[in-house]
């Protein structure tokens, strides 16, 4: 199969008066047509700098100093600006994690929607307005033809969540990155939104990465899962294999962490200590001061990526198996 | 077992037209009176028992925070009654709340805004002991507060740092040893876990747990997360614009919840378990504005097994089975 999207040893560091960041430390996947992948992970794991760095929208003192981003066989590491301008919203489009700010409070819906069709499409005025009306219509929201000339302020975190998803597919673009989509939202919402995304997503044949710390959210919707820790790719697998038999410490730690419905255990099993400072990291392992696992090379030495069946890719020193506890 | 807090009927509004201007305006020649008035909590009656859990459940704009802020009266109750420890806190003023206070304490949600920045760890700990007993002396409290900071996981040698110089979890371990500085009967604790990492939710709440044995702690814990709830409370009610639909124990509500409303919020939550607890079901709208609130069940508008009756009547409480009552006309 043709892949989409393939990201090679990929580094973003950012440099501060404190001192060098590597958020995205050498990171590496690809993505097939009408692939999902997600990109889940504690905060400050470089999971959306990761997103970030794929649309180029790194700022100052961010960088993206070494790696290869190839879309549809070129690379955009390479790419003007200006050039980029043409792909983002176009051939890959983003969905924001804050359904408050990610949209202007002082345009209306339908000059926000009518942005995007302008930009990167042919069609006229009126066209451009029936297609808005019917892209709202598709994401749910109910007397689209009213709703049309509304502000964000008077539309409620569900609906401006729907919007934002309209404006995104609104080019039917290849990649959709989704960052964080439902977190600000409630659940019952968070419900409704993944659905419709799923459904959004099939329909239209597009490739999507879903950027979030939640994995019971990536277990419902993606087809591989990608575990980020400081900046590195913990773990790369199907999401069967990620849920059912994964093999890093961190990945089991994550899984254990949440709180079931099934279980009746007093207490949750954790994963101990915190997440180490991306100034000072360990030196060896940068999970290894939380692993119970741990034994001494694991301090001293950084693991390598290795691959434990065909596609599961483990970055530890030790991966466990299936009997391990 | 000895009921600690008892809350009957409570209700909650807030008037948004206070001024005169606010609440007469001019429109098309006329003078019209407007009134606007939120009505965050709608007849809310729930006890806890000494050394238990009570988890209150439901989504933003249910009153749940609301519900709990009227209980330590940072907010003025409308009507109804608090019962704390045996005594009527419903009316009592300032000062004479001041020493229940000592015996109610919260934690609140955001470990970022809720410590003060121009503080070091320990003087935070150390505010409330010197505030609620002027007995002891400043190197006194110091020992305690020092005792308590190790006991929630922060090493002495952070005493001195400042707020901004510890992470999320570590704020709200600090946040807890505040809480528990005055050696409190109950705590309120208001979405304690919703701002922090998965690995670092589930240390905050082994933590809690532990306490709560340790200084034999009842609590009232507010969460959206029904699996949060469900993993420390022992009793709880789901609330939804402002009234308890459905409260039970934690076994029974799990095992069988019956109203509609915690059946679609379980339905909702995503999980890695294979099986689901509740059949899928369809979700529709979204809750509605405490301001005009809908006739007879709130919950009519959304529920998938709505009747006629459930647009004219409030449902009342029913007891379905032994200490799991549900407000639904299903049950009628």
């Amino acid at each position: 199969m043709d892949k989409l999207l393939i990201v090679k040893n990929l580094r973003t560091y950012f440099k501060t008066f404190k001192g060098l960041v590597k958020s995205v430390d050498g990171v590496d996947f690809s993505l097939e047509r009408g692939e999902t992948l997600g990109i889940v992970g504690e905060s400050g794991g470089g999971k959306s700098v990761t997103g970030f760095s794929i649309i180029k929208l790194i700022e100052e003192p961010g960088e993206i100093v070494n790696g290869q981003i190839i879309f549809e066989g070129e690379d955009l590491v390479n790419k003007s600006e200006k050039q980029m301008e043409k792909i983002r919203g176009k051939e890959i489009s983003m969905i924001f994690q804050d359904p408050m700010t990610a949209l202007n409070p002082i345009l209306s819906i339908r000059k926000q929607i009518d942005e995007a069709l302008q930009l990167h499409t042919t069609l006229g005025k009126g066209e451009r307005l029936k297609t808005s009306i019917e892209l709202l219509r598709s994401v749910g929201i109910p007397n689209p033809e009213v709703r049309i000339e509304s502000f964000p302020h008077e539309l409620s975190g569900g609906m401006r969540q729907r919007v934002i998803i309209a404006i995104a597919i609104a080019t039917n673009p290849k990649l959709i990155i989704a960052d964080e989509p439902t977190t600000a939202l409630d659940v019952t919402i968070q419900a409704q939104i993944l659905k419709l995304m799923k459904e959004v997503i099939i329909k239209n044949n597009n490739s999507l990465i879903l950027i979030t710390h939640n994995l019971a959210v990536v277990s419902q919707m993606t087809d591989k899962v990608m575990v980020m820790y400081c900046g590195k790719v913990m773990e790369q697998a199907d999401t069967e294999t990620i849920i059912h038999s994964s093999s890093h410490p961190y990945t089991r730690g994550l899984l254990s962490s949440i709180p079931r419905f099934r279980s009746n255990h007093k207490k949750l099993d954790t994963i101990e200590g915190i997440v180490p400072n991306m100034y000072n990291l360990p030196k060896g392992c940068y999970f290894a001061p939380r692993c119970k696992y741990r034994r001494s090379i694991c301090e001293t030495e950084q693991p390598s990526m290795r691959e434990t069946s065909k596609g599961h890719f483990v970055y530890c020193h030790f991966p466990l198996t299936d009997g391990d506890n | 077992m000895s009921k600690l807090l008892e809350v009957t009927n409570l209700f909650q509004r807030f008037d948004l037209t206070k001024g005169f201007f606010d609440k007469y305006k001019f429109k098309s020649w006329k003078i019209v009176r407007e009134e606007k008035i939120v009505h965050a909590v709608n007849g809310v009656s729930f006890d806890i028992n000494q050394g238990d859990v009570y988890g209150l459940v439901g989504e933003s704009g249910s009153g749940k925070s609301t519900t709990a802020r009227t209980i330590i009266r940072l907010l003025e109750p409308y009507s109804g009654r608090i019962m704390f420890d045996g005594k009527d806190i419903t009316h009592l003023d300032e000062n004479a709340m001041r020493p229940i206070r000592r015996n109610m304490q919260m934690i609140f949600q955001d470990p970022y805004a809720s410590l003060n920045p121009r503080y070091k760890a320990i003087e935070i700990v150390m505010e409330p002991l010197l505030f609620h007993n002027r007995n002891l002396t400043t190197p006194e409290a110091e020992m305690q507060a020092l005792e308590l900071l190790e006991r929630v996981g922060i090493r002495p040698e952070q005493k001195d740092r400042y707020p901004h110089q510890f992470s999320g979890g570590q704020r709200q371990r600090i946040g807890i040893a505040r809480a528990l500085a005055v050696k409190p009967k109950l705590i309120i604790a208001d979405e304690p876990v919703s701002a922090l990492d998965v690995s670092i939710q589930a240390q905050i709440l082994n933590l809690l747990m532990d306490l709560k044995d340790e200084f034999k702690l009842s609590f009232l814990l507010i969460a959206h997360d029904l699996s949060v709830v469900k993993h420390i409370s022992d009793k709880i009610g789901v609330m939804y614009l402002g009234k308890i639909v459905e409260k039970a124990s934690k076994n029974d509500l799990f095992s069988n919840p019956l109203h509609p409303y915690t059946k679609l919020l379980l339905s909702s939550v995503p999980t890695i378990d294979e099986d689901p607890l509740v059949e899928p079901l369809e979700i529709k709208g979204e809750i509605p504005s405490p301001i005009n609130l809908p006739k007879g069940c709130y919950f009519h508008e959304r529920c998938p097994f709505a009747r006629d009756i459930c647009e004219l009547d409030t449902p009342g409480e029913r007891e379905i089975e032994p200490k799991h009552y549900v407000s639904c006309h299903i049950y009628q």
